[in-house]
């Protein structure tokens, strides 16, 4: 085993650290980019993604060919992200904080870079660009099967995509990626991020409802914290000045208390 | 040299199941479960108590005991899957397979505990049903000890499959986050589609009821239902519980444990 | 050099480490010895921010770590070879490191070189690694940036007759060159032959600390006694009792209360043939077990 032939390590008591530039922001980017994808589980939740996306647009696309009472627009297509992109974006955004501390890599990253802040929002960075592209997937997607649809079907096509909507879809999937960040941020387990989040977005939607239909109080103050609730008018592109404020106050509850709960936990956190 | 293993008693399965049952809960993960089912469970019951007895409505028995329930359901089949995929993500596999080879044993003996468990909760669910519609009694100046005792074992039952529900995509996919997202999409989001996709198209709505294992359980709620009811909760059962979990044990049977 | 001042880490009622202070110097590797749970990766962590301190506080080359910039580029640091994900490659681990770094991809390739992992080695997922596998991976990891200070807990773990012996040849050569080297290990035969310093911890506290000569001098010298074997035993035995020395039978041969100078002239003038003496001192062992042994887990015979 041959030694290295390295540069000899500075001698003196000192560390002479002029010369070393601090880690940049976009390096921290483009490393955490390439842990989002460069094991097995990360790659293979990216792939069911895309596929999950096109499967049940090819299936939506079947039904509405083969079915005359089916009626099919551009924005029907992106909906049904609803069932794919909508279900494992959130789960990206959680494994993507979760592994470091299930796989103990933080152990590493943190020795190499200790502003953890740094880390935390190079991640978040990922989570963000991963939302982007798979926005532009969706979009792709529904674009070539509503072209099918127009193409083999007997209904009219309708390219009903405007720039509000567009932006609104954006909106609804970087919210859930930051949902999924906030709880993982909250909680550095996975399997509990996961459930709580699932629970969050399905099983809390209809207690709430429940709640509103029992309680005349709480069908009140219901629009203030149900997230969900909230984020119904964004996905018409019907949002007005009252929503945005209930937008405002439930996404304030659900997202950036439990995200800064979270990032000051991760940054006080003896890391093992 | 041979050994001499004529004095020692193979492992014997109640054993087994004891070890199992202790290690669902001795971690703290387990344990966290466990303790939110129970903190999620007693704030449940505080908040209809105190709304049922704030808008003067009647309830009973039941209502208290149903509250408790849904919200053990939503999480107990997770307990159940981790059961299963920690021995994976823990790696203790290698320690419990090294003690008793019989894989299937320690497979059956986690199966074992996961039922146990889901009747444990529902007990304790009736004792706090019990319990919150006794302070209603008090509260309100009586209370309605209404309880359907044919709801109740039609409960326990799908309590009990929806349990097994996980243990089986568990044994399948032999991961945690992975069976956890599947299992709540199977729970949650597929009754819908099923729903929608009976609604649109004419033959799957014909197909559907052999298909959807949750939509098919409605047998169990109504004793009374037909022969035709029960074949296809046998059918989609078999697609739902039986398959994986056969796939699932076979595949941990055959499986390199690292 | 890694100065650390007064270092304290409490967990609750727990004291895993007690108000130690300590210096490594560059240009010598410092060995950092102790029983298990003596305090030795607390105090690591600590070092690299990963621990907070209770009370203390640590500076490598006069800086905290926290405000080292890219501090890959200085400090190596290897604490656990198993927490790295399990699902990636060995290359893809130094991969991800280097680019963190801000490293050229070919500092990937020297490394596993250096650390005589193959191509195909390299390829293969973590999981599938064997300890020393890991281990070579971590140091590697370590020695990516060309850092000046190294800081390894239990390096040795794991690895084979060779690899231990190439990894002296490697730190020595490191420390050399002017480089601070601290390594920890609770196997003193280890530290030993590496270590021109020794820190021995116990229980969170430093019992003992000098190079090795400084360390034998300081300790109680006891009765000294030898290890002999004859041809003969019997014979050496009567004439060493002749002489009012107590003799035993130890193995295949005698344990002496004597010097060997003097089993030695005895075994003359009996005209008895030794085919084995030495001095039965237990040299850095004993001192070691001695120094630590309120804070050992067996009760020290």
């Amino acid at each position: 085993m041959s030694m290295n032939s390295t540069a000899a390590p500075g001698l003196g008591h000192g560390l002479d650290i002029s010369g070393t530039t601090p880690t940049p922001f976009s390096r921290l980017v483009r490393v955490e980019m390439r842990k989002a994808y460069d094991t097995g589980s990360g790659r293979w939740l990216l792939i069911s993604t895309a596929i999950l996306t096109a499967v049940v647009m090819a299936i939506q696309l079947a039904v509405g060919i083969s079915q005359d009472d089916v009626f099919l627009t551009y924005n029907s297509f992106l909906t049904s992200t609803n069932f794919s992109i909508g279900l494992l974006l959130p789960v990206i955004g959680i494994m993507l904080l979760t592994s470091e501390w299930s796989q103990r890599t933080a152990m590493v990253s943190f020795s190499l870079e200790p502003r953890r802040p740094l880390v935390i929002a190079a991640k978040l960075v990922v989570g963000l660009a991963l939302a982007v592209v798979a926005v532009a997937i969706a979009l792709v997607l529904a674009t070539i099967c509503n072209g099918l649809y127009g193409a083999l079907g007997d209904d009219p096509v309708v390219w009903n995509a405007g720039v509000a909507h567009t932006a609104a879809f954006v909106l609804l999937q970087v919210i859930g990626m930051l949902t999924g960040f906030a709880f993982a941020a909250l909680l550095l387990n996975t399997p509990a991020a996961i459930v709580i989040y699932m629970v969050y977005s399905f099983v809390l939607p209809g207690l709430f409802e429940l709640g509103a239909q029992l309680m005349d109080w709480f069908d009140r103050i219901r629009p203030w914290i149900d997230f969900n609730y909230a984020q119904g008018p964004l996905v018409d592109a019907t949002m007005t000045g009252k929503d945005w404020a209930y937008f405002a106050v439930s996404g304030f509850l659900w997202l950036v208390i439990p995200l800064a709960i979270g990032v000051w936990r991760v940054l006080r956190a003896e890391v093992k | 040299m041979t050994l001499d293993l004529g004095s020692t008693a193979p492992t014997p399965f109640s054993r087994l199941v004891r070890v199992e049952l202790r290690k669902s809960w001795d971690t703290r993960a387990g344990f966290w479960l466990i303790a939110s089912i129970a903190l999620i469970v007693a704030a449940a019951e505080i908040i209809v108590l105190a709304v049922v007895v704030s808008q003067d409505e009647s309830v009973a028995l039941g209502d208290f005991v149903g509250t408790a329930a849904f919200l053990t359901s939503i999480l107990l089949p997770v307990l159940g899957i981790m059961v299963v995929t920690t021995e994976w993500s823990q790696r203790t596999a290698m320690v419990t397979f090294a003690l008793e080879p019989r894989r299937p044993h320690v497979i059956a003996a986690k199966a074992l505990v996961g039922v146990a468990l889901t009747l444990v909760t529902v007990v304790v669910s009736i004792a706090v049903g019990a319990l919150c519609n006794a302070l209603y009694g008090i509260l309100q100046g009586g209370a309605d000890w209404t309880f359907g005792w044919d709801d109740f074992s039609a409960f326990l039952v799908t309590q009990v499959l929806a349990m097994l529900g996980g243990f089986a995509l568990a044994a399948l996919l032999l991961n945690t986050p992975a069976a956890i997202v599947f299992f709540f999409v199977y729970k949650w989001v597929l009754p819908g589609l099923f729903e929608i996709g009976a609604q649109l198209i004419g033959w799957f709505s014909d197909l559907r009821p052999w298909l959807d294992f949750q939509s098919a359980q409605e047998a169990v709620w109504e004793w009374s239902s037909s022969g035709k009811d029960w074949a296809e909760l046998v059918v989609s059962g078999i697609l739902w519980l039986v398959v994986p979990l056969t796939f699932g044990i076979w595949r941990i049977l055959r499986a390199e444990v690292k | 050099m890694i100065e650390v001042q007064g270092l304290t880490r409490k967990y609750g009622t727990f004291t895993a480490v007690d108000d130690i202070s300590f210096v490594c110097q560059p240009g010598r590797v410092t060995g950092f010895l102790g029983p298990n749970g003596a305090g030795k990766t607390t105090t690591m962590r600590v070092m690299v921010g990963l621990t907070p301190p209770t009370s203390g506080r640590v500076t490598i080359g006069g800086h905290l770590y926290r405000d080292i910039p890219n501090p890959g580029r200085h400090v190596g640091v290897l604490l656990d070879a198993s927490a790295q994900h399990a699902g990636r490659t060995g290359r893809e681990i130094l991969e991800i490191g280097a680019r963190t770094m801000g490293l050229p991809g070919t500092r990937v390739d020297e490394m596993l070189e250096l650390v005589s992992l193959t191509a195909s080695e390299s390829k293969r997922r973590l999981r599938n690694y064997s300890l020393g596998m890991k281990q070579r991976l971590g140091i590697a990891h370590a020695l990516l940036g060309d850092p000046s200070v190294l800081i390894l807990d239990e390096p040795a773990n794991g690895l084979d007759p060779a690899g231990i012996r190439w990894m002296r040849g490697l730190l020595k050569g490191y420390a050399e060159r002017g480089g601070t080297v601290l390594l920890s290990s609770h196997l003193l035969h280890e530290v030993e032959q590496i270590a021109d310093e020794m820190i021995l911890i116990g229980m969170g506290r430093i019992v003992a600390q000098g190079d090795k000569k400084t360390l034998l001098a300081g300790a109680a010298k006891g009765a000294a006694h030898s290890f002999v074997t004859a041809l003969d035993n019997q014979a050496l035995a009567t004439a060493l009792s002749a002489k009012g020395i107590t003799v035993a039978s130890a193995g295949e041969g005698l344990r002496v209360e004597s010097e060997t100078v003097e089993i030695g002239r005895t075994a003359l003038e009996a005209g008895v043939v030794l085919t084995d003496l030495r001095s039965g001192e237990g040299g850095l062992e004993d001192l070691f077990l001695e120094l630590t042994s309120d804070t050992q887990r067996e009760a020290m015979a």
